[in-house]
């Protein structure tokens, strides 16, 4: 009896160890990119026309660049070009490719207590912030939060503390807390229409080119880190940019919202 | 309201049409912490037992720790794991990162405390003769250990459910150690996140009530075994 408990546990250990399959990659990306459904589509036919298996984790461009900087993943799809340009500068990046864009859309709540629905967008953020409306945050270091933050620093003031309310968390949730709380944020157009049915928000602020969001594909870079499975990241990032898969991701979401989630970028 | 009723109805729909994805969810969910609570109680009574007769010097301490153990927070096992099993950790060359095994490992670390500290109070808690008697009546050891077991099976078995309790429900360190990856470490708790995340609130319910279910199943049977008479 003993031993096939035993021989059960071993079971459950050697497969791993043994058969660590180096078909597997691993990609960190967005919380937008999957909270939005569009990997969803795109990983499953990666993996039939490859060899490949692709291990997501939709982490925040922060924590995806920082498994990057450690060579702890093999490919990034994330957005936040500052950064994403430090990462490559620094050598631990490679072959850094636009893979699609969306831009970032204000939303608020229906009844916009600080009648913002229409003005241009440092002007918008100007009346939160004397309306002393709640506006709710990522706050956790994602291309989403970079990017808002950076807008405070355009406007040149930030929400008092008590209404400032960071979430630490994906966008997907911190959208449903924004919507809860009927406050404002700052939010990707994809993430918000995918969720727009389970929300009483609505966008408030739209269209400045300050509110572009470029997503890029980048391979760690394996003379850094040994590691990493460079064939693998570059047989991800190859698809990502192919013809093919720009128009899946030209086309993701219009059945479903009436529009594109995400416009594709490759050349 | 309406929620609670379409998740009941989701989950219905769910089991009726044996959802390929929500099988594979549930499956894994119990090769994990099932593996889990085995390995636990395969090293944690042994070593609870051991640890109930003994007398030595700095016992209580020892206790303590594992006591002590039985309250970390999963995540925070989560995270300490995934240190150890980043590639460029210590055991990165394992490649357990993102895998069901990790998991388990994990979740070992998780129960292991909870299983050896109530072994050490269920043998503890028995007649001190017991022990004198049955080796007076020529048992070696391994028979020593039957009889002292069976006879703490109450809290033994007690034991073992609040272990499998531990780790069948935590999400923390799943999420941290498996990643939450689609078809490969998706289980029960991080897929009701990830859906209630997505806004599909009927099937995060119907996940929820599933897992209800099936704990409470298991539960039912070691029950069954712990009351036996």
């Amino acid at each position: 009896m003993r031993f096939i408990l035993v021989f059960i546990a071993v079971l459950t250990f050697v497969p791993q160890v043994i058969f660590a399959s180096p078909k597997d990659i691993i990609l960190a990306t967005t919380t937008s990119t999957q909270d939005s459904g569009l990997l969803d589509v795109l990983i499953p036919i990666f993996e039939k026309q490859s060899i490949y298996r692709v291990k997501t984790i939709a982490v925040g461009t922060g924590e995806a660049l920082a498994l990057g900087r450690r060579g702890e993943v093999d490919v990034l799809l994330v957005h936040s070009p500052k950064d994403e340009m430090e990462f490559v500068e620094s050598g631990l990046g490679i072959n850094r490719r636009p893979v699609m864009h969306n831009d970032f859309v204000i939303v608020g709540p229906k009844d916009d207590p600080a009648k913002i629905k229409g003005k241009a967008l440092l002007s918008a953020l100007k009346f939160i912030i004397s309306y002393k409306s709640t506006f709710i945050s990522r706050g956790d270091n994602s291309g989403t939060d970079k990017k808002e933050k950076n807008l405070w620093e355009k406007v040149g003031a930030k929400p008092e503390k008590g209404v400032y309310i960071e979430t630490g968390q994906g966008m997907g949730e911190t959208l449903r807390i924004a919507d809860q709380k009927m406050g404002y944020t700052l939010t990707d157009r994809g993430t918000y229409l995918a969720l727009k049915e389970t929300l009483d928000l609505v966008i408030m602020a739209e269209g400045n080119k300050e509110l572009f969001n470029p997503y890029s594909v980048i391979e760690v870079n394996p003379a850094k880190f040994p590691k990493v499975h460079s064939s693998g990241a570059r047989a991800f990032s190859d698809f990502i940019v192919s013809p093919e898969v720009q128009e899946i991701i030209r086309n993701f979401g219009k059945e479903k919202f009436g529009q594109s989630l995400f416009f594709p970028d490759a050349k | 309201m309406d929620l609670i009723i379409g998740g009941f109805k989701e989950a219905l729909n769910l089991l009726v049409h044996l959802d390929r994805e929500s099988l594979s969810i549930t499956l894994r969910s119990l090769l994990v912490s099932g593996s889990a609570i085995l390995i636990s109680l395969l090293i944690g009574i042994p070593i609870g037992t051991l640890l109930g007769l003994s007398r030595f010097p700095g016992k209580r301490i020892i206790v303590s720790l594992i006591n002590t153990g039985m309250g970390v927070p999963p995540v925070a096992v989560g995270l300490a794991v995934t240190l150890f099993l980043w590639r460029s950790g210590p055991l990165g060359w394992m490649n357990l990162l993102y895998t069901s095994t990790g998991m388990v490992i994990a979740q070992v670390i998780i129960s292991l405390p909870i299983v050896t500290g109530i072994s050490v109070a269920a043998i503890q808690n028995l007649n001190p003769n017991l022990c004198l008697q049955t080796l007076s009546l020529g048992a070696n050891k391994w028979q020593l250990f039957i009889i002292l077991i069976c006879d703490a099976r109450l809290p033994i078995l007690a034991a073992i459910m609040a272990g499998f309790g531990s780790v069948i429900s935590e999400v923390g360190a799943v999420m941290m150690v498996g990643g939450n990856i689609k078809g490969h470490t998706r289980v029960l708790t991080t897929a009701i996140v990830t859906e209630t995340r997505m806004g599909h609130f009927n099937m995060a319910i119907a996940l929820c009530i599933i897992l209800l279910v099936i704990s409470f199943l298991i539960n039912l049977i070691l029950t069954y075994v712990q009351q036996k008479r």
